[in-house]
């Protein structure tokens, strides 16, 4: 179970400043979520925790190796990145899909050995889709096409996952069912979530941006407060525990709701 | 096996045995061929003619159908081919800026300026797409329409100011892609290019294959995707440049083969390459036999045959991408 600690991150694009001064530290096979509005820096950040864009200030450590000591594909035997919605013009089976997770572990030249085909069939297992490996990609779900590139992200048997809005265009069961499943692999997780029941559900720990900015840090308990979210997103909530299962629940009221109060 | 029954293919009367053994005199293995020299006429024919106007429909064809293959994957647009990208404009129009203008002072052939041509082409269209950035299908395809449109305008000012009727219609047969020319020299300097390009291009199977969700999902699983990008599209105009400098405009090949190859070998790149590489040549060399002897004594410009078999198939797969 991998570390991903972040100290002091910031990027701007022509004087912008999207990220600034970011601190923070997933760990322990815990989840971690990201939560915040659109354009609040969440798409970005993973981009540098993932070596995709340089910061302008900051480090980033994977256990306690700075990411500039990673070559990519080294990086890449430890790290995995799921995408919110990628999509391929080519026709490739789920197991295709799946082996590409193979990549930084291939020879250029060297075809799957027996070890890569086993870890395959195990990704495919655990996510469910073993079923459908031979299915073309084409013509899954969307929940499907979720749980194969998680998949793909196991097959490279990463210590650290980072998700971008995994269950966006999902349907409820299938936000659950992906979230669910996260939460039984025992890799340390950062996610980026919009919906922030699920992510009060199933997360361990949550990091709120705001403006480019770490607004808030902590359980979700501790976190999300009808304060900090009339902050943040700019609407008023209720904050109770569901009587039945106990789960943290935020209620949303509609501006005119409140309007009227 | 195609090399020696394409080279068969023709006007005058030659066995497989001749075709073997004129080959085997020639590259000096006189010991194991099966029969004796043939008169200087037909060995002529067959060495000087036939034999490297096959080789190199085949090394053409295996350029143009690499070629494809990978733009289609660096781009991660279906439609991409080196012709329809405009690559053969730009070829031209360097072949007719060193024929008619004179640039280079003589010391340029057709086929250099025509090689210059399609890198400057190749270089024009990977600017106006981002270096493969631009990932929308359509604007790719416009981008290259524009950039074709360009340089046949360019073509056309030249040949009409300064043109006259011989060689606007000799250049009127390059412009359709046509393998009549080839001579031994610049076969070897062609097919070398060719040669190296294609293997270096195998090298990077792993990354064609991680880019089909994009440059983000390629780098997070390990590619260097800027070097790969650099490299991949430098080895592509180099084989494209080539290819084209050497036979005009041949179309369609690198659209129709790789797809062709796809349905049948799948997408891994790895498998793609070679495959493609091979049937490529080997259509090209059938194609090309079928258009010197079909109508023979007339013979077709190759490339109006790639063109007739190729728009259906364009047809087909902007069909499945629209779908």
């Amino acid at each position: 179970m991998g570390r991903i600690t972040a100290t002091g991150l910031s990027w701007s694009v022509k004087r912008n400043r999207l990220l600034d001064n970011i601190d923070l530290e997933a760990h322990d096979g815990k989840i971690v979520g990201l939560l915040g509005p659109n354009g609040s820096g969440k798409t970005t950040l993973l981009r540098l925790l993932a070596g995709l864009r340089r910061p302008d200030a900051g480090a980033v450590h994977y256990d306690d190796t700075p990411l500039r000591d990673f070559t990519r594909r080294v990086l890449a035997r430890r790290l995995a990145v799921v995408e919110q919605d990628v999509s391929s013009h080519d026709n490739l089976t789920v197991r295709q899909v799946v082996e590409l997770g193979r990549t930084p572990f291939r020879g250029r030249f060297d075809p799957l050995t027996d070890t890569d085909e086993q870890i395959v069939d195990a990704a495919l297992a655990r996510t469910n889709i073993a079923d459908k490996q031979h299915r073309s990609w084409h013509t899954l779900s969307g929940g499907e096409k979720q749980r194969a590139q998680l998949a793909r992200a196991l097959a490279q048997q990463p210590r650290e996952i980072l998700l971008d809005e995994p269950t966006n265009h999902l349907d409820i069961r299938h936000q659950l069912e992906f979230l669910e499943l996260l939460g039984t692999l025992g890799i340390t997780c950062l996610i980026a979530l919009h919906d922030l029941n699920l992510a009060a559900r199933y997360c361990d720990h949550l990091v709120i941006l705001d403006h480019g900015q770490v607004i808030a840090a902590g359980s979700p308990e501790t976190v999300l407060t009808p304060e900090l979210i009339n902050t943040v997103y700019g609407v008023d909530v209720l904050i109770d525990h569901e009587p039945t299962t106990g789960i943290l629940r935020v209620t949303y009221l509609a501006p005119a709701y409140v309007a009227v109060d | 096996m195609t090399i020696v029954a394409a080279t068969l293919f023709g006007t005058a009367n030659i066995g497989p045995l001749d075709v073997i053994s004129t080959i085997l005199h020639h590259v000096g293995l006189d010991a194991i061929a099966p029969t004796e020299p043939l008169p200087k006429l037909l060995d002529a024919l067959i060495w000087e003619s036939r034999f490297p106007r096959v080789l190199l429909a085949g090394a053409v064809g295996i350029a143009l159908t690499v070629s494809g293959t990978v733009l289609q994957s660096v781009t991660r647009n279906p439609l991409a081919d080196p012709y329809l990208l405009g690559v053969s404009s730009g070829a031209s129009t360097g072949a007719v800026a060193v024929l008619l203008l004179g640039i280079g002072g003589g010391s340029l052939s057709l086929s250099s300026g025509a090689f210059i041509g399609a890198l400057v082409s190749f270089g024009v269209l990977l600017a106006l797409i981002g270096g493969g950035r631009v990932s929308n299908p359509a604007r790719v395809v416009l981008t290259g329409v524009l950039v074709s449109q360009f340089f046949a305008a360019i073509t056309s000012v030249i040949l009409m100011v300064n043109g006259d009727a011989n060689s606007t219609r000799g250049f009127t047969y390059w412009l359709l892609g046509s393998l009549a020319g080839a001579r031994w020299e610049p076969l070897i300097l062609t097919g070398s290019l060719i040669l190296i390009g294609v293997v270096a291009i195998q090298f990077f199977a792993p990354a064609l294959d991680a880019f089909t969700f994009g440059w983000d999902s390629a780098a997070a699983l390990g590619i260097n995707v800027t070097a790969a990008r650099v490299w991949l599209m430098i080895l592509t105009a180099v084989i494209t440049a080539a290819a084209v400098a050497a036979s005009g405009a041949i179309g369609f090949i690198g659209l129709l083969v790789p797809h062709a190859v796809r349905i049948l070998a799948g997408p891994a790149h790895r498998v793609l390459l070679p495959l493609s590489a091979l049937v490529g040549a080997i259509f090209l060399i059938w194609v090309d036999t079928f258009a010197r002897t079909a109508f023979a004594p007339n013979e077709l410009p190759v490339g109006v045959i790639t063109a007739l078999l190729g728009a259906p198939a364009f047809a087909l797969v902007l069909r499945r991408v629209g779908s």
